[in-house]
């Protein structure tokens, strides 16, 4: 039952994340997104191999360190994989750690202005606020 | 011809095989449950566009500096404050609310705030304004973030509990969302959904980042 159970709801992990995984940010009003296959996601956090991209912020886009110009490429890539009907509900999901700097969630945000992809979702875990500015 | 002894299969090891599978399978699985607060980006405005004059009782500026400490209309202010700040500002209904329609607004008759000349007008003419510094954290941000949105959802499960009517009267703006999720073709329930988030409109704005 247990090994059924667990193939079923087994997702492969898709990306292989290049950045630090980031340790997201508390929050109580959370909204779970639905339809995983319209959400595209940013994570942004310090690489891995910092001898190689420098100790920045860093925005990996699928499997790769990208920089803020290739987030609309990166964007309508997404969309062109889904029907026109559908793109309007897309959401971008914002996988930031804490301790990022909100100058570059704000490029972020600018970068997806400019490109009409509106719903952004700043990913998060629930959990006690307090912890957030540590 | 002596037909041969039907050999059963060895099953022993089933038991291993399928156990390493179930391991396998724990290990690998990733109950990421993807949940953030989610946002609406304002449209890019058009070029030469002229901001509306917006009175400043009708807007809270909330501005984080890059050591994380926070200022609410210039005074020092703390994350376990500003939720009842921003309540009171939004709930304050001073005056009469935005032209919808054509149909002139009206005096907020919902609100319990008190009705101050300096606060806000009417919650969907009151504007939040959140400045950060490029070199605010993102976990103090999103704190913020939280704080507003927590103080919108206090004041709408007041509103969804005291003036909804009909058969979804008495529950919260949360037991109508939780409802909502189990039953997504229900058009009254999005009818009641909607008139509650008209009634407390969010208006968050993010203001460009201080350098």
């Amino acid at each position: 039952m247990l090994l059924f159970f667990f193939m079923v709801t087994t997702t492969m992990r898709e990306t292989e994340l290049v950045i630090k995984a980031p340790q997201l940010p508390n929050a109580t009003e959370v909204k779970k997104l639905e339809h995983k296959s319209l959400v595209s996601t940013i994570y942004v956090g310090k690489a891995k191999d910092q001898a190689k991209f420098g100790s920045g912020d860093k925005i990996q886009l699928n499997d790769k360190i990208a920089s803020i110009n290739d987030i609309a490429s990166f964007i309508y890539s997404e969309q062109e994989k889904h029907n026109p009907e559908e793109v309007p509900y897309m959401t971008t999901s914002i996988k930031s750690d804490v301790k990022a700097s909100v100058g570059t969630i704000h490029d972020i945000r600018i970068e997806l202005r400019d490109i009409n992809a509106l719903k952004v979702s700043y990913s998060t875990r629930s959990g006690d606020i307090s912890l957030n500015t540590k | 011809m002596a037909r041969r002894e039907n050999s059963e299969i060895n099953a022993g090891s089933m038991a291993d095989i399928a156990f390493l599978l179930l391991i396998f399978f724990l290990v690998t699985t990733t109950m990421d449950v993807d949940s953030g607060i989610s946002r609406k980006l304002s449209e890019k405005p058009p070029e030469n566009y002229e901001p509306p004059i917006i009175k400043m009782k009708n807007i809270l500026e909330i501005n984080l500096n890059r050591n994380d400490e926070m200022l609410v209309e210039d005074e020092i202010s703390q994350i376990a404050d500003i939720k009842q700040i921003a309540i009171d500002f939004l709930d304050n209904g001073g005056g009469v609310g935005k032209e919808i329609d054509g149909v002139p607004g009206t005096a907020c008759t919902y609100c319990n705030g008190n009705k101050s000349e300096k606060s806000s007008d009417h919650p969907n003419k009151a504007i939040i304004s959140v400045q950060s510094d490029r070199g605010t954290s993102y976990g103090m941000y999103i704190t913020v973030q939280n704080e507003l949105l927590s103080a919108y959802t206090e004041l709408r499960n007041r509103y969804a509990k005291n003036h909804v009517k009909g058969k979804y009267a008495g529950k919260s703006y949360d037991d109508l969302l939780l409802l909502s999720a189990n039953d997504k073709e229900n058009e009254d329930l999005k009818a009641v959904i909607k008139e509650v988030k008209e009634a407390y409109p969010q208006i968050i704005s993010d203001a460009e980042p201080t350098k």
